[in-house]
């Protein structure tokens, strides 16, 4: 039997979640032996390259390419996972919601501690660049999430129980330290 | 500006639990209360700033930027779009050249928008400057536009003529119509006032609970308590002083029966204040009443001077040694919340009307801490005509569950909107005939308000009563022709999301939750998880602290329950799942900003 195949992402997120995955330390050798990677930045697979089993998703949605992003997963993996704060409630990037856009821009091209110049007040547009989202999302309020993975980052420990129960069909072990997050 | 504030702060005599009256004066005589004020009040009344701001923050009807030299409020109430609300709002953003929420580039006009104000039975209708105007038009709002651009003064501008009864006494001069259209043995007209206060003078206060208690008369706000029973509890609370309420905060949109009374039978509500205050041996009594009924103040401070000339207030009332006992009024600043008893205790204190734990219940820690009753505005009207007429003479009204009358205040598609004294036991086939609605055009009632139930014709037999269908007494009327999910269900619960206090998470958040869920389902976008998901989520309001949040999924799970086939002709059949994102308003700002032609 094949392996069941992974794919990852990272969509308005900082990689974090990644890093937690990467903390699994030496279990990654099991972890290669008990599944495939597809798309994901791990591999530097930049497309899918077939049906996925699992999608773990790191980051909410916070323009268009995060969209495109997000449903092409849905389309190709048979199980989504939100991993991670920002992938289930929008996380620290929601906090630019409820600000106006255009302050957003103002702060962030214009008036910002870090820019030089620009007293034309030229806002990137080029039709190259991915459109902002009126908010960042939560990815379940853009496509179909199975399962929910919390923390900031989730524990290596949960992420590698989470991945083991989905692949083996075995009930997930989730111990107080595992989910606790005071 | 500074010895204006000071003037007030010193006019309550400095006390930081006279907020509420301070920041009402400062609102009404500088239009707002600007940074400087507040902190001017904070450091006279020796509070900190924050304490000052959370209470400013809190009501509807303090700002802290200018409103405008006129301030419009117009109400926003599931009956005021009935009646035509939509087309009046339509003129006045379009005659003042404004949005809601915005005052004109001059200064002269704010244009705000407010929950229900209590003239259900004479919608639409909008608070300018503390007068009320109803039955607006888009005719009548040009005219008003008209004549503040003209400076006319807002009594002036009145220009229809006045209302019926007491509101065309000169102390009172409005527009507003009583609409009494049933009179009970609460209503009627032949009461004699005193008549009760001379009676109790020569009881003891326990033959007074007793007598109260014998009549089996429940509290008349809605949650039915025995008040013969809180009395009780009050009197043998300890405490050094005691305090009566009479909560006359209805914000429950629908209702308007308090209005009526305060109208017109404020001596009987008094006289119902001081047999409470004697049974329960306060000396003080506070009447709450809503910031919407300002237009009542200088009218009922008459009455009450008139009563403290004759001694039915003040001290050693009728000559009887110790008996004690005034009354003073106390304004709300727009909080539907403050009609829970311990929220309006709380805004009595001057601090924002979040509701308290429970218990200690306000019986025996109220007011300042001390044993408080709290009353209903009907409640103290009935107990009057109990003392009168004996507790069995009471019982001989309504079901044995529920003895007595109610008033109810009917509105929406029916001829005659108003307010009716019926016993309990009236079922809804009864009223729909007495207000002129036929039941053929009725497609549902709403009883008990946002908070209550809304109910299909095929419960239309059911009884009002504490046994059936509970009500604090508003009930609306919709007809065939309305669309029940957008014209009643989704402006509940945007009103619960409005008056939310915000002290429990649940109902801070999930009648969002809901009222999104909704929109999608409106937008064609829902599918039937939507309706399970709201169900569900519906159920968790119950952890909240208050009724208010408790009953704000009400709406959505009543007209879940009683009309599912609305709902369920809007959602998607063909799907299982639809997040209801639309990328084409999500992108929508941002391309306008940056001057981008959306690509998707």
């Amino acid at each position: 039997m094949s392996k069941p195949i992974v794919a990852t992402t990272s969509l308005a997120g900082c990689f974090g979640c990644h890093m937690s995955v990467l903390d699994i330390d030496d279990r990654i050798l099991e972890l290669i032996e008990l599944v495939e990677f597809n798309k994901s930045p791990i591999d530097d697979i930049k497309k899918f390259s077939k049906k996925c089993d699992i999608g773990l998703i790191e980051g909410g949605c916070c323009n268009s390419e995060n969209i495109h992003v997000l449903k092409d997963f849905r389309e190709n993996c048979r199980i989504l996972v939100s991993v991670g704060e920002c992938a289930i409630m929008g996380g620290l990037p929601a906090m630019r919601n409820g600000i106006a856009i255009q302050e957003c821009l103002e702060e962030a091209y214009v008036n910002g501690p870090t820019v030089v110049s620009n007293e034309e007040v030229i806002f990137p547009n080029d039709p190259e660049l991915p459109m902002l989202l009126d908010r960042v999302y939560p990815c379940h309020e853009i496509v179909k999430i199975d399962y929910f993975l919390p923390g900031c980052p989730p524990r290596a420990d949960l992420i590698w129980e989470a991945l083991v129960a989905l692949v083996t069909g075995d009930e997930m072990k989730l111990p107080y330290e595992v989910v606790k997050f005071d | 500006m500074k010895t204006g504030v000071q003037k007030i702060v010193e006019k309550y005599g400095k006390d930081k639990t006279r907020l509420m009256d301070i920041l009402i004066d400062v609102q009404s005589e500088f239009g707002f209360i600007p940074r400087e004020i507040t902190v001017q009040i904070a450091d006279d009344l020796g509070m900190s700033e924050v304490d000052v701001d959370q209470t400013i923050s809190f009501y509807h009807f303090f700002s802290q930027r200018p409103t405008g030299k006129y301030h419009i409020f117009l109400n926003n109430s599931a009956v005021a779009y009935m009646m035509g609300r939509k087309e009046v709002a339509d003129t006045f953003t379009k005659e003042l050249g404004i949005n809601f929420n915005e005052v004109t580039p001059d200064g002269l006009v704010g244009l705000f928008e407010t929950s229900c104000i209590g003239m259900n039975d004479q919608e639409p209708a909008a608070i300018i400057n503390n007068r009320i105007f109803t039955k607006l038009t888009p005719f009548r709002a040009k005219e008003i536009v008209r004549d503040i651009k003209e400076g006319k003064d807002i009594d002036d501008m009145i220009v229809a003529d006045y209302g019926d009864g007491e509101n065309r006494s000169d102390l009172i001069k409005s527009v507003v119509t009583n609409n009494i259209r049933k009179i009970g043995p609460i209503l009627e007209r032949n009461h004699k006032p005193g008549q009760a206060i001379e009676k109790i003078s020569k009881m003891t206060p326990e033959q007074v609970i007793d007598e109260v208690k014998r009549s089996n008369i429940r509290g008349r706000g809605g949650a039915g308590f025995p008040t013969g029973m809180k009395w009780e509890f009050c009197r043998n609370a300890p405490g050094e002083k005691k305090y009566i309420f009479c909560n006359a905060d209805e914000g429950e949109p629908g209702t308007f029966k308090d209005r009526v009374v305060l109208t017109e039978r404020a001596r009987l509500l008094f006289e119902g204040m001081v047999i409470a205050g004697y049974a329960v041996g306060a000396t003080e009594g506070i009447l709450y009443i809503r910031h919407e009924y300002k237009y009542l103040q200088t009218y009922l401070e008459s009455i009450l001077k008139a009563a403290r000339d004759v001694n039915y207030l003040g001290k050693n009332i009728l000559g009887k040694k110790g008996f004690n006992f005034d009354i003073r009024i106390q304004f709300g600043a727009g909080a539907y919340v403050c009609g829970e008893e311990s929220a309006l205790i709380e805004s009595a204190e001057g601090k924002r009307g979040e509701p308290r734990d429970r218990p200690p219940f306000p019986v025996e820690k109220g007011y300042l801490d001390m044993p408080t009753v709290v009353n209903n505005v009907e409640t103290l009207c009935a107990v009057v005509k109990v003392i009168l007429n004996g507790g069995e003479w009471y019982k001989s009204f309504g079901t044995t569950e529920s003895t007595g009358t109610k008033l109810l205040s009917i509105s929406g598609d029916c001829k005659f909107p108003g307010v009716y004294e019926v016993e309990w036991g009236f079922s809804i086939n009864d009223i729909l005939d007495m207000v002129g609605a036929h039941n053929e055009e009725v497609q549902a009632v709403q009883v008990g308000g946002p908070s209550g139930a809304i109910i299909a014709s095929n419960e239309f037999n059911r009884i009002l009563g504490y046994e059936d269908l509970a009500t604090g007494g508003s009930l609306i009327i919709i007809g065939k022709n309305r669309d029940i999910l957008t014209d009643i269900v989704l402006n509940f619960t945007e009103f619960f999301i409005e008056e939310s206090c915000g002290s429990c998470s649940t109902c801070r958040i999930i009648p969002t939750l809901l009222k999104n869920k909704l929109v999608k389902i409106l937008n064609a976008r829902g599918v039937k998880q939507d309706i399970d998901d709201m169900v569900e989520w519906g159920k968790i309001l119950k952890a909240s602290r208050c009724g208010l949040g408790q009953t704000a999924a009400n709406p959505i799970l009543s007209s879940i329950k009683n009309f599912r086939p609305l709902y369920e002709e809007k959602i998607q059949k063909n799907k299982v799942f639809d997040s209801g994102f639309d990328m084409n308003a999500a992108v929508k700002e941002s391309c306008e900003v940056t001057g981008r032609v959306p690509n998707i």
